[in-house]
């Protein structure tokens, strides 16, 4: 089956001499929906930079379906839809006419564009801002505007970059909800955000970005069975003591009312529960403390810098 | 793309450039009438009439061709080097450069863009000039021919310079420090006989004296220089600074890093 993009040995440096990707080799199937993941000036933006040809590479190849972004450039742009980080569009314009401009760049008559960006802008909630200039509309809706931009020209691979940063709750759960929606209807979907709850929740497969490099790329389940070790939030009924401890197990009081326990993968919870009860500990509550993927980044990225460390040192 | 689909794209970047420059009209139409009305009045009416006769016309009609030609040099100028540099610096440009689009149709766009401003200014002035001279028309397609390709020409200068600013201080150099002079310079207020020989020779070397002259031949039927060189130079330059500009898109110098 053909990979819906293909990446191999890809590498950029900037006229300044930063090299900002080392040799990426990434695949990405078709259907899916991936997460690119990675701090800050990781390489992210410039991968997908270099992917819709706003970049230009140093070495490497890009194919999207099989077309090869140098040699059939037209042919891979036809494929693929970018919603950039940033906003890329003219304030000036009313929302409808930057959902059409994009249809026609791609070649489509206006008829077919009017309905199609009818649709995508009736999906996104944007219907009744289509006769509004762009730059009266909130940070949330222009968000919605690029992607029903991206979308007009049925784009087989989506990449949205960091598509849901500064949008509220309600908004990012609702744009959650489309994103599955037009991957269940066959857009494969690669998705970098800061946001790893986001990851775990909407996508299949992941790679880790990491100072130009990638440093695992494999599933969301895959990746999540490296943790062994997982931190509980217990809440407490009565006060708890400030020297509290529990044989054999790693605890450390919170405040007065919670504290948290280490556990080992595989490690029977009930005996934790029963070394509470002798201690006279009523537990009335317990969750995860943190977002099990995000402990697994900080842990991959800070593995990275260290053998890096370790190589300059 | 197949040609239909270049063809949808062609027409949907010149639309959008036309409508830019509708929508607005008090900073990209009024302007250039009002200032064009002021030269009608101030040269043409008060000053003209003291001046007495140019190569055989009253000094209103002769300076009337060359002042709808300047307006319309600056404004198909000013049109593609503002719209493409907001373009860069809105970042909407992206949206263009990510399309499957080729670049010939991106540059054509703009061109063709500057060129519909140019010609509606011109278009407009030559109807305000009819309240103050009666305009004659000595040879249509020459008129029409050389304000179609001088319009075309400064709107691709006016890409090129989009192409390399940085800022909008850039964008208003080469108008101001390059394109005022040239024009003014251009026999657009006197015939270049006036001058010295030597002032002429000099004269001879700006290329504007030749799109203005003739412009003026297409209405009046006299001009100071050979039109025939005039077309020629013209579809030259077109022709070497399209290749030009498509050269710096397709290098996607200062638009991909």
């Amino acid at each position: 089956m053909t990979a819906a993009i293909s990446i191999k040995q890809l590498k950029k440096t900037y006229n300044n001499g930063f090299t900002a990707l080392k040799g990426i080799d990434l695949e990405v199937e078709k259907g899916d929906f991936f997460a690119l993941l990675g701090p800050n000036g990781a390489g992210k933006s410039t991968t997908i930079g270099v992917i819709s040809s706003l970049v230009k590479k140093t070495e490497g190849s890009v194919s999207i379906f099989g077309h090869d972004i140098d040699k059939e450039g037209p042919l891979a742009k036809k494929k693929l839809g970018v919603v950039p980080q940033e906003f890329n569009f003219s304030q000036f314009e009313k929302v409808f006419d930057i959902v059409l401009n994009q249809a026609g760049y791609y070649g489509i008559p206006k008829a077919e564009a009017r309905s199609i960006a009818e649709h995508h802008l009736k999906q996104l909630g944007l219907w009744d801002k289509k006769d509004t200039q762009a730059r009266f509309l909130s940070g949330g809706m222009k968000r919605r505007l690029m992607i029903a931009r991206a979308l007009v020209h049925k784009p087989e691979l989506l990449i949205l970059d960091e598509p849901t940063a500064g949008v509220d709750i309600e908004l990012r759960r609702s744009m959650w909800s489309f994103l599955r929606e037009i991957n269940d209807q066959g857009t494969t979907i690669i998705l970098t955000t800061h946001y790893l709850e986001e990851a775990e929740s909407l996508c299949r497969n992941v790679a880790i970005i990491d100072q130009g490099t990638i440093v695992e790329n494999t599933s969301i389940k895959a990746l999540l069975k490296q943790l062994n070790r997982e931190t509980f939030i217990f809440d407490a009924k009565e006060t708890v003591s400030s020297d509290i401890c529990l044989d054999g197990y790693d605890i450390t009081r919170i405040d007065s009312h919670s504290f948290e326990i280490d556990l080992e993968k595989g490690q029977s919870m009930n005996q934790v529960f029963n070394k509470l009860n002798d201690k006279g500990i009523e537990v009335i509550s317990m969750r995860n403390k943190a977002n099990r993927l995000e402990e697994l980044f900080v842990n991959l990225v800070e593995a990275n810098k260290k053998s890096k460390q370790g190589v300059q040192a | 793309m197949s040609f239909s689909e270049q063809w949808v794209a062609l027409v949907t970047i010149l639309s959008k450039e036309i409508r830019r420059f509708m929508r607005i009209w008090v900073q990209t139409l009024l302007p250039p009438v009002i200032t064009m009305s002021l030269y009608f009045v101030i040269f043409g009416a008060l000053i003209g009439s003291r001046i007495g006769q140019m190569d055989g016309f009253d000094y209103m009609s002769f300076v009337v061709p060359g002042l709808i030609m300047m307006s319309v040099i600056t404004n198909s100028y000013s049109n593609v080097v503002s719209s493409f540099y907001s373009a860069k610096f809105q970042n909407s440009v992206e949206e263009l450069l990510v399309s499957p689009m080729p670049n010939y149709v991106i540059l054509l766009g703009f061109v063709l863009g500057g060129v519909a401003r140019g010609l509606l200014i011109g278009l407009i002035v030559s109807l305000v000039s009819l309240f103050f001279i009666d305009l004659s028309m000595h040879n249509m397609t020459v008129t029409v021919a050389i304000v179609f390709f001088t319009s075309m020409l400064f709107s691709i200068a006016g890409f090129i310079n989009a192409v390399y600013a940085n800022s909008f201080d850039d964008i208003s150099i080469v108008p101001t420090f390059v394109l005022t002079p040239l024009t003014y310079l251009g026999g657009v207020f006197y015939s270049i006989s006036l001058l010295s020989e030597f002032w002429q020779s000099v004269s001879m070397l700006n290329p504007v004296l030749y799109m203005v002259n003739a412009f003026r031949y297409g209405f009046l039927g006299i001009t100071d220089i050979d039109i025939r060189f005039a077309f020629g130079g013209i579809f030259v330059f077109v022709i070497i600074m399209f290749m030009y500009a498509l050269h710096l898109l397709d290098k996607g110098t200062r638009l991909r890093s």
